[in-house]
């Protein structure tokens, strides 16, 4: 998928809307469903035919540009994303309350750029949301079409931070792709971290 | 026995779910500028909800209730981020924040860049060399 067919997804090569097919919009339905089942807090069968038949009306009245799915979903690697994501939102938490608390004016932070490794719209949206909630970021600036993403850190006070923050986000990337990245993306990133656990070595050989 | 159990842990989510909201406030009234407080608005916040719809989910002790507060704290999930980015990115772009603050600014250099090829292409445009009114 080149970046330029990623601005204009919304619309086809004759510059038409593109619809999404019934395959691409099944998550988007599978969620409204039991959105419709939780508000009610009624699961019978019932409540949930008359949830999809209300889902299907929504999805063709108000359209939106299909979103591109992977076909790729790890679910260990998911439900361990999620305990983790739940602990790192923890921690944030008290960090964010340390320093309101203890530090409060003299906090010093920082703008970063982040390239990421991803062309997905729907990773880098993840990303920013993940990100935000965890380590003590948010982003302030998306380029779409580099998937680069600007974000401001809390609780900066050296280069050694923000290096720090970048890699702390390029992490959740990577968890992020393992999980639910596509074939292309994974393999690019096994071999990344292959050759970096590489040059590791050579550099621990090098050194007497 | 299990009762007061579930009493107790229930209270003290409940106890930990106020500070974590109160910990927000602190930090909307201590950060510097409205970058950081951005933060506050969003991590304490989250996990404080969560923290008070557990305990709601534990004293209700009815099954129905558990996927109800299970969508408020994911919608708070995916609506936190997107509040934060709004206001951050408007922040950016109207100069509301302190740049004393900052320790690097890597943007700056990307909106410079821009706006110099923007001069260069359609020559200066009234405004467009304004300074930070903030600090």
């Amino acid at each position: 998928m080149s970046p330029q067919q990623r601005l204009s997804d919304a619309k086809n090569e004759s510059g038409q809307r593109q619809r999404a097919t019934l395959r691409q919009e099944l998550p988007l339905l599978v969620w409204m469903v039991l959105v419709w089942g939780a508000l009610w807090q009624d699961f019978s069968p019932g409540n949930l035919v008359f949830g999809l038949v209300l889902s299907l009306l929504v999805v063709n009245l108000f359209q939106l540009p299909p979103v591109i799915l992977s076909g790729r979903f790890n679910v260990r690697l998911a439900v361990l994303f999620a305990f983790k994501f739940l602990w790192d939102v923890v921690l944030a938490s008290f960090e964010v309350m340390y320093l309101a608390v203890f530090r409060g004016p003299k906090t010093k932070s920082a703008v970063i750029t982040v390239s990421l490794r991803t062309e997905s719209d729907l990773l880098v949206t993840a990303v920013g949301h993940v990100l935000t909630l965890v380590p003590g970021s948010f982003v302030v600036e998306v380029d779409r079409r580099s998937s680069t993403l600007y974000l401001h850190v809390l609780n900066v006070n050296d280069q050694a931070g923000v290096d720090k923050a970048r890699a702390d986000v390029l992490d959740i990337e990577a968890r992020l792709i393992r999980m639910m990245g596509s074939k292309e993306e994974l393999a690019a990133l096994n071999a990344e971290t292959k050759t970096a656990a590489r040059a590791a070595d050579a550099g621990e050989e090098g050194t007497p | 026995m299990l009762d007061t159990m579930i009493d107790i842990v229930a209270g003290t989510f409940m106890i930990l779910g106020c500070l974590m909201s109160l910990a927000a406030g602190i930090g909307m009234l201590r950060f510097p500028d409205l970058l950081s407080r951005m933060h506050a608005a969003t991590k304490p916040q989250v996990l404080g909800l969560f923290l008070l719809l557990s305990a709601l989910g534990l004293e209700l002790r009815s099954w129905a209730v558990i996927p109800v507060l299970l969508l408020a704290w994911i919608v708070q999930l995916l609506t936190a981020p997107v509040s934060a980015h709004m206001v951050g990115r408007a922040g950016y772009r109207t100069r509301h924040l302190k740049r004393v603050t900052l320790v690097a600014d890597e943007l700056a250099l990307v909106v410079e860049e821009a706006a110099n090829r923007e001069n260069t292409a359609h020559g200066q445009k009234p405004g467009s060399n304004r300074t930070d009114f903030i600090d």
